[in-house]
């Protein structure tokens, strides 16, 4: 089966993917950063068996269950990679789990910051329908779970931050052409007055790479599912339209079409190549791509370099710890193969 | 003045004790305060500074001089070790300490009122006062746009919304 990333979505030129996330805790047991060995156990059994068990409706999605203690390095972190695993979920000590659907567009995190972290995910601008496949899991989840619930706090977590509705909604965003005209800074200030929040690609505290930005909410509290995610549909689509109007007066100017054609030159041929040189020059390409100067590579394609490219990647598919210099060599050596 | 207990030392501990409604006094130094389990008395106010950058929870300091900690009978957590690490210990953390944490939900959110999806085990009341708010929400949008009709369908549902909530509470 296809994972999901490996296609483009709606309004793909610009947005990569959507991303709902919601955080539930079972009441009976004390969160994650209180949670003995024995409990935490038992919140994998539970959360497992309501997924996993056969009568289920939730089977549809052909859900696995991974045991991430018995995951080599690597392997975890080429998850977190592909943003089914959060980096703490690598670093952590309690016991922890993962459930996958079969394309990897849901994940189910057990035991990270909270007890449940639902996540899903899909190509392109899509929050409605994301919600929805969210939304319906969590309800099936919540009859055989019992979730922890305030009437007036909403769903409880761990952390304050995320009390209310639990979840984040996001959009993975391509914006060179405003990264370009210097107005993130000023962009990101007014989405914070408007409960939003514009990050580098890996979340909290992580610089953009290649141009790439997730944009979501930060209020999860008295505002309903829906108003959040009609405001993150209403800024998106400015500053989709704003990207766009940067973009096509870039496209005037010589020195932006060389700097495509020159990416996409070093990419097919260089031998060996860095991520950090590697997530500049894929920016770039997926640039010549939206803008058609760039024929015969797609979206698809650059998506799915952008996932396949990553350090643990490469060596989860070499089935081997790489060196720098070999990493560097299989990376150039994937990209003039698929482009 | 030399301590009362070893009648040695000097006194530096000024001990004031009521017992059943009497005061009494006592001079000790620390060598037998310490013994006489006065020593650690000041322990609950060894503070990390570090502790207090970066916490969602400043309010809460003044708190923090009580000598003895109210503690979530759940999972024994104290609103001062909320505090310092960001995070609550249980559900039944934001029911014990709901009062000191509010401010700081305030202060995150801008908003202490939930108004989203409502979990199944959620009482009765709860869901009929959700579904309430939604109708008076369409019925204003009803009347803004001149829809009588609609209006007038959406005032009874809140009538019989109404009255299902005095039958069950």
């Amino acid at each position: 089966m296809d994972k999901w990333y490996e296609k483009s979505g709606a309004d793909g030129d610009v947005v990569i993917s959507t991303r709902i996330r919601l955080a539930r805790n079972l009441s009976e047991f004390p969160f994650p950063c209180k949670l003995q060995k024995k409990g935490a156990d038992a919140v994998i059994n539970l959360v497992k068996e309501a997924v996993l068990s056969s009568n289920s409706q939730l089977s549809s999605n052909n859900f696995k269950y991974i045991d991430t203690q018995k995951l080599d390095k690597i392997t975890l972190i080429s998850l977190v990679e592909k943003h089914l695993l959060s980096p703490d979920f690598v670093s952590d000590k309690i016991e922890k789990s993962l459930i996958l659907s079969e394309n990897e567009s849901i994940s189910i995190m057990i035991n990270e910051e909270d007890h449940v972290r639902l996540q899903v995910m899909s190509q392109g601008f899509d929050l409605e329908k994301t919600f929805e496949i969210a939304d319906s899991l969590d309800s099936l989840l919540d009859e055989k779970l019992s979730f922890a619930f305030d009437d007036k706090l909403g769903y409880l977590t761990q952390c304050p931050t995320n009390l209310g509705t639990g979840m984040r909604a996001s959009l993975m965003l391509h914006l060179p052409g405003l990264k370009q005209s210097g107005v993130m800074e000023k962009v990101s200030a007014n989405l914070l007055k408007l409960g939003l929040t514009m990050r580098g690609i890996y979340g909290e505290g992580s610089e953009p790479q290649a141009d790439m930005y997730q944009l979501s909410n930060q209020v999860t509290l008295g505002l309903s599912e829906k108003t959040t995610i009609n405001n993150l549909k209403d800024i998106a689509k400015q500053i989709i339209l704003q990207e766009r109007t940067v973009r096509s007066e870039m496209a005037k100017h010589i020195e932006t079409i060389d700097f495509i054609h020159r990416a996409i030159g070093v990419l097919k041929n260089a031998r060996l190549i860095s991520t950090n040189e590697f997530m500049k020059l894929i920016s770039a390409v997926r640039l010549g791509v939206a803008l058609g100067e760039i024929k015969g590579v797609s979206l698809d394609t650059i998506n799915f370099l952008m996932i396949e490219a990553q350090p643990a990647m490469l060596s989860k598919f070499a089935n081997k710890d790489l060196t720098a210099i070999e990493k560097e060599q299989k990376r150039a050596d994937l990209i003039r193969e698929i482009l | 003045m030399l301590c009362q207990s070893c009648g040695k030392n000097q006194a530096n501990t000024h001990i004031k004790r009521v017992v059943n409604g009497d005061i009494k006094e006592y001079m000790l130094c620390e060598v037998c305060a310490e013994k006489l389990g006065y020593g650690n008395i000041f322990n609950d106010f060894n503070l990390k500074l570090d502790d207090f950058l970066g916490s969602f929870f400043t309010e809460n300091i003044p708190y923090m001089l009580k000598s003895e900690p109210t503690r979530c009978e759940k999972c024994g957590l104290s609103i001062e070790d909320i505090s310092n690490s960001g995070k609550a210990g249980c559900a039944n953390c934001y029911k014990v300490f709901y009062d000191k944490l509010i401010p700081s939900i305030k202060r995150i959110h801008g908003n202490t009122n939930h108004s989203g999806k409502l979990a199944a085990n959620v009482s009765a009341d709860k869901k009929i006062e959700n579904k309430t708010k939604k109708l008076e929400y369409k019925l204003q949008e009803a009347i803004k746009e001149q829809n009588f009709e609609e209006a007038a369908k959406i005032r009874d549902k809140i009538k019989d919304l109404k009255k299902e909530g005095e039958i069950n509470g």
